[in-house]
This record gives structure tokens, C-alpha cells and sequence, in this order.
């Protein structure tokens, strides 16, 4: 890297820089690893048909990955998702049941009931100043309990079409033919949304309070709203990943279960750090895409799938333990001599506007 | 410097990777390239498997018997046939007789963590209504493990210093650990009463089961085996190794197909989970038919169908369970399918037998229920009955003549 960017100052190089200097490039070297490990496995996973279904299984992953990037990205977890994707699918095929006019209103229900969970969850953890490890913690047996108890152990109704239609239909073409997935449109509309919103002064004030609270509160950001509108979105992203999911596979018991740990390890993943203030959006949501790949890559090896919770473990400690290392100044090779504060300050997006624009 | 970290990460997660892949794959190690030769062909034919045919979990005798117990027909009340059993021995319990009402039936059950076991919990309790409206019954005392081996060791403890129990029912969560508890209950004097999963005693006055896990297994293998053509692929779709009464439904079907000229392309565990189970069924579709679906529950069964129309594939001959979401999709699709049945209704039986032991009536000492699959002749009529039901009921629960049917059921 650093004989290529002094033989040519052109943008090429630094460009390359940049994407290695994060801490997120690895994420984007794996997945190209494992789709091509996928592909040289089996070729047909490359036609469109494949590639779609692969997007409807994975698109409930990212959206929560987007999620749950708001709340580790303020310094703080989000334990309670998976139940809540559970719990979300069980009341919505328990209010449907099956009735197609309950569509619309039933998912209204759930936004409001997802958006109600994040705010609890919010408001104890900076109010109450309870942990958010134990609040949701909590909210996650909460949750799981308490739809054990409304459903007896086992969930019941059923989930419409046009619910279902969401997570499992498209558009253009018919069901059995190539389609462009809903799931695809609505990663991608809510991907776009949060990576805008983390260019927005929200944004910007939710990096720093992950960064250093203290410093936020005294810069004026009121961190305890900062952090509770993190878990509001994190509720929200739970809701629509529930609607994705329901419709992807319709309702089991066992929906959602697992997930908030499957999400974190692909934020996790993705180069964001735990803990919180640094780490990009679009990064997760690539660690997202990783870890679904890498299952399905899984698949097409015939592991069977009892190696998957150690493989997402070691996957955790490996994302981490390369996250933990300090970061060293960026452009050594180049001109610019390193100030002498730049080795002990983080990397992270506040200080990029100070650099000389890319483009 | 940067560099050398990035490699050195990558080279460790690389590193780690195959390490967990090798402490799995050392079947696959011999397979050759470019053949479609999978994990299990490979481990079946070097007899290295730790599931299937050639496994610890396959015996002869017991796949014999349980396979002949089919074709039996059972002795008892032909509409009742959670009264029924197969080739009783009877026992006498006069040792056990009582003479009054209102006795006090403990219950330890494992867990109501399936939607299988919450049908038979609510056909149990409507069963105790009964009885206790008929002053047999006082108290019925129950307490839940939440699969908890600890939790129903100590359950049944509680149970057997209470002192008070006048039966005590077991439904233990595992064989092996549940067993020195079940004696301990035995020891204390009362008639104990296992049912389900069993346990590695014969101290109990009777075990109540249906005919098993190999019946259960080789039902689905034989009617897939019957259905499709020489040469044809099957997928095996499993939830959890390691259970025993899971792992002989597979190691049935693995005997079956293994004599038969039916490819097993792969079985996978899929945790019941319906997203998963999608997700597998879409892959093995990407890399070729698939003409079978064997299962070894009928969790998430209609996710797999999804999987092949969402694909725009054929339905493949299909091996379900007597889940009603799995009936009415076999109905709506009019796909050549099975539904297997782990007979629901054995839920009633023990609390019946409760009653026989303390008449002094003889029991049998291993009471094996009926244990009858629906066929596609069957489908309509079950169908018909249960229409009210939600999608996680089983048909064969055997509560029709309760009193709060449909209700209870219904309304859960």
C-alpha cells in the first residue's frame, strides 16, 4: 500500500487507502471471498432467481442490522429484538387471523407496539440509568414470556396475503418466476435513509455520544434523547425485519429467536466498534450480508448447522479483536507530516470533514 | 504495519474457519471431486456417522418390533383410541386400589415448549375436568420444567415429600437424567405413571406411548419410497440431533432409503425454524431437483412447500405431520403427501389410567397406543373435523368427546 501511494499521487491509490484505512474493509473482502466460495460451489447461485431468493432470506438480517447500528453506534446493545421479531409475528397473525381487511391496521398496531418497546427500552436505559445490556436484557425475556403466556406456548391465527405478500412477493412477474423482490426495494430504500441520516446532525451527534458522552453532554447534545431516538429505530427496524420474516416463512414458534445476537455479530462484523462511536452504516449492513452468505456458503459445503453458533462466536472475537487494535495514522507515505495528536485520536467520521475532499 | 494486521486478521479468521470446518467435516474429507457425493453417503459407507442407520441410535429389534406393531391391531374401544393398546401385558394394581374421591394427581411435565405438546396439555386438562366433575379428581397438581432437567428432578421430588400425591405423572424431558427421579417416585410407595419420552426403569406401573419414533420414521420413508421413482433425490429435513426420539425417526427412514434406490441428497437441521427451513429447502433447489421432503416433525412443513412454489418447481412427494397448517396446504396444493402422526392424543391416557389404578383395574404394563399416519384419503374428513382449529393443532388430539370442544382448543 504504502510503495503504491508514493509512486502515484493519483486518486486511485488513495481511494484504496481510504476503503483499507477503516476498519470496515475487511467486512467487504469476506464477502467477496464468500460469494465467490458460493459460486465456485454452485454456479447457479449466480442466476437472478437464486440471487433474489438469497435477498429475501437476508433483507430481515439487514434491516436489523441497521437497527441495532443506531444503538451499538451510541455506546449501547440492543438485546431485545429477536423477541420482539417474535413477538411481533405472533400478535400479528393472532389479530389477523387470516382476515385480509386486518392488514393494514394490524401492521399500524405493530409499528406503534415496536416503537412503544424502543422507547421503554430508551427511557430506562438513559433515564433510569439502568445498563442497556440488562434493560433489554430484561424487555427480551419480558417480551418472550409474555407471548408464551398470551398464545399458551404456541402461537396461533394466521397471517394474510397481503402481509405475507411483503417478505415473500415482487414485483414484475408472478410467483414461480424471476421477480424483483419487496424485500430488496424496502433494504434499500431504508439502507439509503440511514446512511443519509448518519450524514445529518442526528447522526453526527449519535457518533460523538457513542464517542464520549460526557463530551457530547457538555458540547449541548441531550444524550439521553440521542440515545432513546437510537432505540426507537431499533424498534422500528425489529418491526419491519417482523413483517419481512412473517412473510418470508410464515409463523413458528420459534420466529426470531436467536436474531439480536445474529444481528450484533453482523454489526459487529461489519467494523463497528462495541461500545460505540465509530463504524459505518453500510458497513454493518455488508457484515450483515457477510454472515448470510456465510451461512449459505455453509450450506453448499454440507456443514451442517450445529457449527453455526461456533462460527458466529468465533467470528465475534476475531470482528473485535481486530477492532480493538489502535488505529495508526492514516497517511504516513504521503506528504502531510502526522500531528502529534493524530495517533491517540480515533478515526472517525467528525474528523473527516477537516481532510481535503476525495472527489 | 497496516498491512500486516489486515493479513494477520484475515489469516486468523481464515485459520479459525477451517478449523471449524475440519472438526465436522471429516467425512467429507474422502469425498471425490467432482461427484455430488455428500457428507452422509460418505460417512454411511464408512460407518462413522453419529446419526442414521449405522449409528448408536438404530436398533434392529426395537426398528423391528415398532414396524410390525403397525400392522397389529390394537385391543380396546375402537373410538377410543387413546384406550387402546398394542399387545398389552396387563399388570395388577389391587396393591394400588382406593376406596373415595378427590385425589390429589400430581403432574411433572417436561415443558409446553411445541405447539404438540400445548394440543396435548389442553386435551389433558379438559380430560381432568371430566374426572373431577365426577369427584374422582380433588386437586390436579402440576409442574412445568420448561425443559429444564433440573427444574423436573426437583419437581418430582417435591412431589414424592409432599407426600399427598395419590398418582404421580411423569413426562420427563430426557431418558437418561430423568430415570434415579422416576425410581426415587417409584421407591415412595404411589403409583407412578410415565408417558412420552420414557425412562431406563421398569418401576412404574405403566409407560404409555404410541408405537414410536422408528414407526414414525419409516411411515414417511416407506410412503416416499412407494411414491417416486428409482434414482429420484430426497431431502431430509431434522430439527435437533441428539433426541432420541428424533434420532430414530431419522434412523428409520436412513435404513429405509439406504435399501431403497432413492438419493438422500442431504439432511439438515433446521431448529423447527420456518426461515431456515425456506432457506435450505431454496438452496438444494438452486443446485438440483429435489423429488422427496422427508421430516422428522412437521414444524414449519408448509415453509417447504413455499420453498418450491416460490422457486416455480413441482411439489415434490411430501412427508408432513398431522399439523393442521401442513393438512390444509396438502389440501390446497393436492401434492402426494403423508402426514405422520406421534398420536396426540396419548395426552389422555395417563389420566385415565390414573383412575383405572386407583379402581384396582389391571393396566398395561407397557401401554402402546395406535399410532395410525393420514392418508390422502383420510385428509378430507380430518379437515372437516378440525376446521375451526388454529394452524398449530394436530388432528389426531382425540378431545372431540371432551366437553369444551371445540372451545378449548379453539380458544387457546
Amino acid at each position: 500500500m504504502s510503495t503504491s501511494a508514493a509512486t502515484a499521487r493519483a486518486e486511485r491509490p488513495r481511494l484504496l487507502e481510504r476503503i483499507t484505512a477503516s476498519s470496515s474493509w475487511t467486512v467487504y473482502a469476506l464477502l467477496i471471498v464468500v460469494f465467490v466460495g458460493i459460486l465456485v460451489m454452485n454456479p447457479s447461485f449466480g442466476e437472478p432467481m437464486s440471487l433474489m431468493a438469497f435477498v429475501k432470506k437476508a433483507a430481515p438480517l439487514i434491516i436489523l442490522a441497521i437497527g441495532q447500528y443506531f444503538v451499538i453506534v451510541s455506546g449501547e446493545f440492543d438485546l431485545s429484538v429477536g423477541s420482539l421479531v417474535g413477538a411481533q409475528v405472533v400478535i400479528a397473525a393472532r389479530l389477523m387471523d387470516g382476515e385480509d381487511s386486518m392488514t393494514w391496521p394490524v401492521m399500524g398496531i405493530m409499528l406503534l407496539f415496536g416503537l412503544a418497546v424502543g422507547l421503554v427500552n430508551g427511557l430506562v436505559t438513559t433515564l433510569l440509568k439502568v445498563p442497556s445490556f440488562i434493560t433489554t436484557l430484561g424487555m427480551m425475556l419480558v417480551l418472550y414470556g409474555a407471548i408464551r403466556l398470551w398464545t399458551g406456548g404456541a402461537p396461533t391465527g394466521a397471517l394474510t396475503e397481503g402481509f405475507r405478500q411483503w417478505g415473500r412477493g415482487g414485483l414484475f412477474g408472478s410467483p414461480g418466476e424471476f421477480q424483483v423482490p419487496y424485500a430488496l426495494l424496502i433494504v434499500v430504500v431504508l439502507g439509503v435513509l440511514a446512511a443519509l441520516l448518519m450524514r445529518r446532525p442526528y447522526g453526527r451527534t449519535l457518533m460523538a455520544t457513542g464517542n464520549n458522552d460526557v463530551a457530547a453532554a457538555f458540547s449541548g447534545a441531550p444524550v439521553w434523547w440521542v440515545r432513546t431516538r437510537a432505540f426507537l429505530l431499533s424498534g422500528l427496524m425489529a418491526t419491519v425485519a417482523a413483517v419481512l420474516i412473517g412473510g418470508y416463512a410464515g409463523v413458528t414458534a420459534q420466529v426470531g429467536q436467536g436474531l439480536e445476537f445474529v444481528a450484533i455479530t453482523a454489526v459487529v462484523l461489519g467494523g463497528v466498534v462495541l461500545g460505540g462511536g465509530r463504524g459505518s452504516v453500510v458497513a454493518a449492513m455488508a457484515g450483515a450480508l457477510t454472515l448470510e452468505a456465510l451461512f449459505t456458503l455453509f450450506n453448499q459445503l454440507s456443514l451442517p448447522s450445529t457449527i453455526r453458533p461456533a462460527v458466529q462466536g468465533v467470528i465475534i472475537i476475531a470482528a473485535v479483536a481486530y477492532a480493538a487494535v489502535p488505529r495508526r495514522p492514516r497517511r504516513r507515505a504521503t506528504a502531510e507530516p502526522p500531528s502529534s495528536a493524530e495517533p491517540s485520536s480515533p478515526v472517525d467520521p467528525p474528523s473527516r470533514p477537516k481532510e481535503p475532499a476525495a472527489t | 504495519m497496516r498491512r500486516s494486521r489486515a493479513l494477520l486478521a484475515g489469516a486468523a479468521t481464515a485459520a479459525l474457519m477451517f478449523t471449524a470446518a475440519c472438526t465436522t467435516d471429516t467425512p467429507t474429507e474422502t469425498a471425490p471431486e467432482g461427484t455430488e457425493t455428500t457428507a452422509e453417503e460418505t460417512a454411511e459407507a464408512e460407518g462413522s456417522d453419529d446419526s442414521g442407520a449405522n449409528s448408536d441410535w438404530f436398533v434392529q429389534a426395537d426398528f423391528d418390533r415398532e414396524l410390525a406393531q403397525r400392522d397389529i391391531a390394537p385391543e380396546g374401544p375402537a373410538d377410543q383410541p387413546w384406550l387402546q393398546a398394542i399387545e398389552p401385558e396387563f399388570v395388577d394394581t389391587s396393591e394400588f386400589a382406593s376406596e373415595g374421591g378427590d385425589k390429589v394427581l400430581c403432574f411433572s411435565n417436561a415443558s409446553v415448549s411445541n405447539p404438540w405438546r400445548v394440543t396435548g396439555w389442553i386435551t389433558m386438562q379438559q380430560q381432568v375436568e371430566v374426572l373431577e366433575a365426577e369427584g374422582v379428581i380433588g386437586e390436579f397438581r402440576v409442574s412445568d420444567a420448561a425443559d429444564d432437567d433440573n427444574k423436573q428432578i426437583s419437581d418430582i421430588q417435591a412431589f414424592v415429600e409432599a407426600g399427598d400425591c395419590d398418582a404421580i405423572i411423569v413426562s420427563p424431558s430426557t431418558t437418561a437424567t430423568l430415570t434415579p427421579a422416576v425410581e426415587a417416585a417409584c421407591e415412595s410407595g404411589k403409583p407412578v405413571i410415565v408417558f412420552d419420552r420414557g425412562v431406563n426403569t421398569d418401576c412404574m406401573v405403566t409407560f404409555i406411548h404410541p408405537i414410536g419414533g422408528y414407526a414414525y420414521g419409516a411411515d414417511g420413508a416407506e410412503f416416499l419410497t412407494e411414491n417416486l421413482d428409482e434414482g429420484s433425490t430426497v431431502l431430509a429435513l431434522r430439527i435437533l440431533p441428539g433426541v432420541d426420539v428424533l434420532e430414530n425417526r431419522w434412523a428409520a427412514a436412513d435404513k429405509i432409503f439406504s435399501e431403497s434406490g432413492l438419493e438422500v441428497v442431504g439432511q439438515e437441521f433446521t431448529g423447527g425454524d420456518a426461515a431456515q427451513i425456506k432457506d435450505i429447502v431454496t438452496q438444494y433447489l438452486q443446485r438440483g431437483p429435489v423429488d422427496g421432503i422427508w421430516m422428522d416433525a412437521g414444524d414449519g412443513s408448509v415453509a417447504a412447500v413455499e420453498a418450491f412454489e416460490d422457486a416455480g418447481q413441482p411439489y415434490p412427494v411430501f412427508m408432513g405431520e398431522d399439523e393442521m397448517s401442513f393438512l390444509r396446504k396438502w389440501q390446497d396444493t393436492e401434492m402426494t403427501a403423508i402426514g405422520a402422526v406421534y398420536s396426540n392424543f396419548q395426552w389422555r391416557t395417563p389420566i385415565l389410567a390414573a383412575q383405572m389404578i386407583w379402581n384396582g383395574e389391571e393396566v398395561p404394563s407397557e401401554w402402546v397406543l395406535p399410532q395410525d399416519p393420514i392418508e390422502a384419503d383420510e385428509l378430507d374428513a380430518y379437515l372437516e373435523e378440525n376446521a375451526d382449529m388454529p394452524s398449530l393443532h394436530y388432528a389426531k388430539f382425540g378431545g372431540e368427546d371432551l366437553p369444551g370442544y371445540p372451545e378449548a382448543w379453539t380458544d387457546r
